[in-house]
């Protein structure tokens, strides 16, 4: 493993983050810490997730994409953010692809997916 | 003015800080970094120590480096380099320096060879516009476009921005802040890009256009009580040579 490889998965392990087993498809509920003036308090940001990138390590990043007010919203996350209070898996989605970018020219009806029934979790590593 | 030290970069990465801030930080890391020269006023005219980083075959280093490695008692070192300091920041030769020579939050220069662009046009080079993609400009859309006047000089200015050979040039990049320090590793993590590839040389000292910090370490960081012991009876040996 080199230097870089070795210092970035000593930080995963220092933050100690426990993200779920998710992926593209798949509704998730992000607790944020919003800081407000001098207090902060978590809000949940609940939406599909369209995109996972860079992997699992650092450098990692995941998009929500959420209906809001009638407007279509996105927003992406690093994956080890220390603003992220927790990640929670509401339902998981049945996809095709990778990347649901194809989602952000759907309305309604079509921009449904469908759930997976038969969810079995990876095995750990 | 202290002694900078020579480091090797090693690639970048990404630390995200407890209030919930990413920074981005090159990694530098330090590599057997020992003082193999002094350089004084008596004998040289200015003041200055030479370190050097890295390791080197024995037998690929040539027969007179050999012979200065020998003087100061360390081993062959990959990359020399010397910094000018003030008389009294002189560090004992055979000293090894530690990462904690600059501490976090300080601001340093890293100076390093930037990648080689090759021969690049007037828009990579300096930045150019380039010409129209339509109205009548043909095959020149990335050229540089008039070098000058008219008859009246009648010749291009010297210093006139054109194409021409880019990078693999030295370049400081200056007020970087020291993000992290391990010393045990011999690592500095400073924010922002460094340049220079992977695995390339570069050189770090404390910003110049900054005041100098109270705290930094005088004459320099040095590694582990054992070194700091071996170091002078070296040194005596050499200055004994010297005078």
């Amino acid at each position: 493993m080199d230097l870089i490889a070795q210092l970035e998965a000593e930080q995963v392990a220092a933050l100690g983050k426990d993200i779920p087993d998710f992926k593209a498809g798949d509704t998730i509920r992000v607790g944020f810490k919003v800081t407000e003036g001098t207090r902060s308090r978590v809000q949940n940001y609940e939406g599909v997730c369209i995109s996972r990138k860079n992997g699992s390590g650092i450098a990692g990043s995941f998009t929500v994409r959420k209906i809001s007010f009638g407007e279509g919203v996105e927003r992406v996350f690093p994956l080890h953010s220390t603003n992220i209070d927790s990640i929670e898996v509401v339902r998981r989605g049945k996809v095709r692809r990778a990347k649901l970018y194809y989602l952000r020219s759907r309305r309604g009806k079509s921009a449904r997916i469908a759930e997976v029934t038969n969810y079995k979790p990876k095995a750990d590593k | 003015m202290r002694s900078g030290i020579i480091a090797k970069k090693v690639g970048m990465t990404r630390l995200f800080l407890e209030d919930g801030k990413q920074v981005p930080v090159t990694v530098l890391q330090l590599d057997g970094l020992q003082v193999v020269a002094q350089r004084t006023v008596e004998t040289d005219g200015y003041t200055a120590v030479q370190l050097g980083a890295g390791s080197a075959k024995a037998k690929r280093t040539s027969a007179p480096m050999r012979g200065h490695f020998a003087k100061a008692g360390v081993a062959p070192k990959r990359k020399i380099a010397e910094f000018r300091v003030a008389p009294e920041n002189l560090i004992e030769v055979g000293a090894e320096i530690s990462a904690e020579h600059y501490f976090e939050g300080q601001y340093v220069d890293v100076s390093g060879t930037s990648i080689g662009k090759g021969f690049a046009g007037a828009m990579k080079r300096h930045n150019f516009g380039g010409l129209r993609a339509s109205h009548g400009v043909s095959i020149s859309h990335r050229s540089h476009g008039s070098t000058g006047q008219c008859q009246d000089p009648g010749r291009v200015f010297k210093g006139k921005k054109m194409a021409g050979h880019m990078g693999a040039a030295r370049v400081t990049t200056q007020n970087l802040q020291v993000v992290r320090t391990d010393a045990d590793r011999g690592l500095i993590m400073v924010k922002g890009a460094v340049p220079g590839s992977k695995g390339g040389w570069v050189t770090i000292k404390d910003a110049v256009k900054k005041p100098f910090p109270d705290n930094a370490p005088l004459p320099a960081a040095l590694k582990t009580a054992q070194t700091a012991d071996a170091a002078p009876a070296e040194e005596a040996a050499a200055e004994g040579g010297e005078a």
